[in-house]
């Protein structure tokens, strides 16, 4: 009888000490709410005076939209259908011309970008480098490359080499090489150590290591980073003309600053077809080289 | 089987099979093939976009040598107050873009559902919708922007907006499209209406995702907003670009070390926000 009521109250203690606990918990939690709530609330609040948003403009600016689209849509002239995208795509040629520019600086800038990283990757990879001195320099540089916006070193770009697609080469082979050197690094540091000691014991030194020890199994993963980056770039080098750079984006400036109202929709449907299609292409290449490589 | 080879020994398998051991010449060249077709795609594009303008090149090269050395040491020079409050504008600019591009995403997400929205031309239009909104570049809204609600952060702001909104509400569809089955199931069999499902059968399990995307797209909005100021849409990048047109290059480092430090600062408290919301996760984009 004892044992029965020393037990019930045990139990009545233990009971007791779970909702004090729950209490406490659930008082931190509403504490915390709360908190996050208020900084959230303060922060809106700033946003909205340093923004300077106010509700009429919102009105305005959403209205002002649509009444933005409707006037670059072409208009019919009664011409016919054909006449009409003459009309529209009055300067088709020299636009696929700029569009073939914004390809070229694209693959470009993927490419030298893609080089620099190759040859910074393996120094910034940790399991391959036993200097912490050349894992810092590297993993630093390749951080300035990319932490600086494209259209940053674009605009000094343009200042230093003059007007062109010159500029925005080297502008967004900058920030790939950052990009992608990091990227290539994180692929290393997990690649399999075996084949590169397996170089090593055969008298191999550390460039033949890498060449013939990390190279081979890590090549699908960068060639796969590579493309998805050189979709990146084809979007970077289209509005990169904005500052002068080179590509398609200097004439939608010169287009949407002037109010040509039709030759916006025309370049925005070109941008926007040439992008998909190259991602299309791209994924599809990716897909293929990555599906191999798990087969193996 | 094991006795296979023993019991059919080739003399000379090379000249009884020699089609398996010679790869056709196609294929032999193939690899040359594509090498040389790269290195002069490569030649091309290094000659079409000037590369080969050694003048050019070596004028460019001194250039920015010579602008090296104007930026060290960077210095404010009394502007310190202007940068701090452009700063302040892009940071607000990235904040309340975000915010609006996630509130509108979170009912446009639902409809774009297949599990919540089964008609299917519905469906179909809709996700176009959003990847053609997907496909126009951020700076490409601002500079329309610009031209709708005048120069300003206003114009960046809604120009973040209506950019996430295409990505945002494409990837909160695709939670909602992978919720558990179960709980859903488990509320509609108490009663409750189509709402009331998708408040307390599917919301619970998708927010902590769409709250980490959110924060997400809150960092790299950091990084965008950076630049919209070139082309007139407020924030840090118009004094930047001021800087660089008046020649001012210790300002102008000045500037590109304050917007460092702070998408340091935002990528590291929104990577703590983040791993409290959902538990640590990698995240490459």
């Amino acid at each position: 009888m004892a044992h029965a009521e020393s037990a019930a109250e045990s139990a009545d203690v233990a009971v007791e000490r779970f909702q004090a606990d729950r209490a406490i918990a659930e008082r931190l939690r509403h504490r915390r709410t709360m908190v996050f709530g208020a900084l959230f609330v303060l922060a809106l609040a700033a946003s909205i005076q340093v923004g300077e948003v106010r509700p009429d403009r919102f009105v305005e600016g959403i209205g002002g939209l649509f009444d933005y689209i409707d006037r670059t849509l072409p208009k019919a002239t009664g011409g016919g259908l054909v006449a009409d995208a003459r009309e529209w795509y009055w300067g088709l040629g020299r636009w696929l011309l700029m569009l073939f520019d914004t390809v070229v600086i694209a693959f470009l800038a993927t490419t030298l970008g893609a080089a620099a990283g190759f040859v910074l990757c393996f120094p910034a990879s940790r399991n391959l480098m036993r200097g912490a001195a050349a894992v810092f320099v590297s993993r630093r540089l390749l951080e300035i490359a990319r932490a600086v916006p494209e259209l940053v070193y674009a605009l000094i770009f343009v200042f230093a080499f003059g007007i062109g697609p010159l500029a925005g080469v080297l502008a967004i082979a900058i920030h790939t090489a950052g990009s992608l050197g990091k990227l290539f690094s994180e692929v290393n540091e997990n690649a399999d150590i075996r084949p590169i000691e397996g170089v090593r014991a055969v008298g191999g030194n550390w460039f033949q290591a890498m060449r013939y020890g990390v190279v081979p199994q890590v090549l699908p993963n960068f060639v796969s980073y590579a493309l998805l980056r050189f979709e990146i770039n084809v979007r970077s080098a289209a509005i990169i003309g904005f500052v002068g750079a080179g590509g398609i984006g200097q004439e939608l400036y010169l287009v949407i600053r002037q109010f040509i109202y039709a030759d916006i929709s025309a370049l925005v449907i070109l941008i926007v077809l040439t992008v998909s299609a190259i991602d299309l292409v791209c994924e599809r290449l990716r897909h293929g080289l990555i599906g191999r490589e798990s087969l193996a | 089987m094991t006795d296979f080879a023993a019991s059919r020994p080739l003399a000379d398998p090379r000249a009884a099979y020699p089609e398996v051991f010679a790869s056709p010449p196609l294929q032999r060249l193939r690899t040359p093939a594509a090498v040389a077709a790269f290195a002069a795609a490569l030649g091309f594009a290094l000659w079409w976009t000037g590369f080969f303008d050694l003048a050019r090149i070596v004028q460019g090269v001194s250039k920015l040598g010579w602008l090296l050395q104007f930026m060290f040491p960077p210095a404010h020079n009394g502007w310190l107050g202007e940068f701090a409050w452009g700063l302040a504008e892009t940071l607000a600019m990235a904040f309340l873009g975000t915010l609006l591009a996630a509130v509108v995403a979170l009912p446009v997400g639902f409809l774009a559902a297949k599990n919540v929205m089964p008609n299917w031309l519905l469906h179909f239009g809709l996700r176009r919708t959003l990847d053609g909104i997907r496909g126009i570049d951020t700076l490409i809204w601002a500079l329309i922007f610009v031209n709708v609600v005048g120069l300003g952060p206003f114009a960046g702001i809604l120009a973040i907006a209506v950019g996430d909104v295409g990505v945002l509400s494409k990837l909160f569809a695709e939670a909602i499209e992978n919720v558990d089955r179960r709980q859903v199931e488990g509320v509609r069999a108490t009663g409750a209406g189509r709402v009331q499902t998708m408040r307390f059968g599917m919301l619970p399990q998708v927010l902590p995702v769409m709250l980490s995307n959110t924060l997400y797209f809150f960092e790299s909005n950091t990084r965008s907003a950076t630049i919209l100021g070139v082309v007139g849409a407020g924030g840090i990048g118009q004094q930047l670009s001021d800087r660089i047109r008046v020649n001012n290059w210790d300002e102008v480092m000045f500037i590109v070390l304050m917007i460092l430090a702070t998408v340091y600062a935002i990528d590291l408290v929104s990577r703590n926000l983040r791993v409290r919301i959902i538990g640590r996760q990698d995240y490459r984009a």
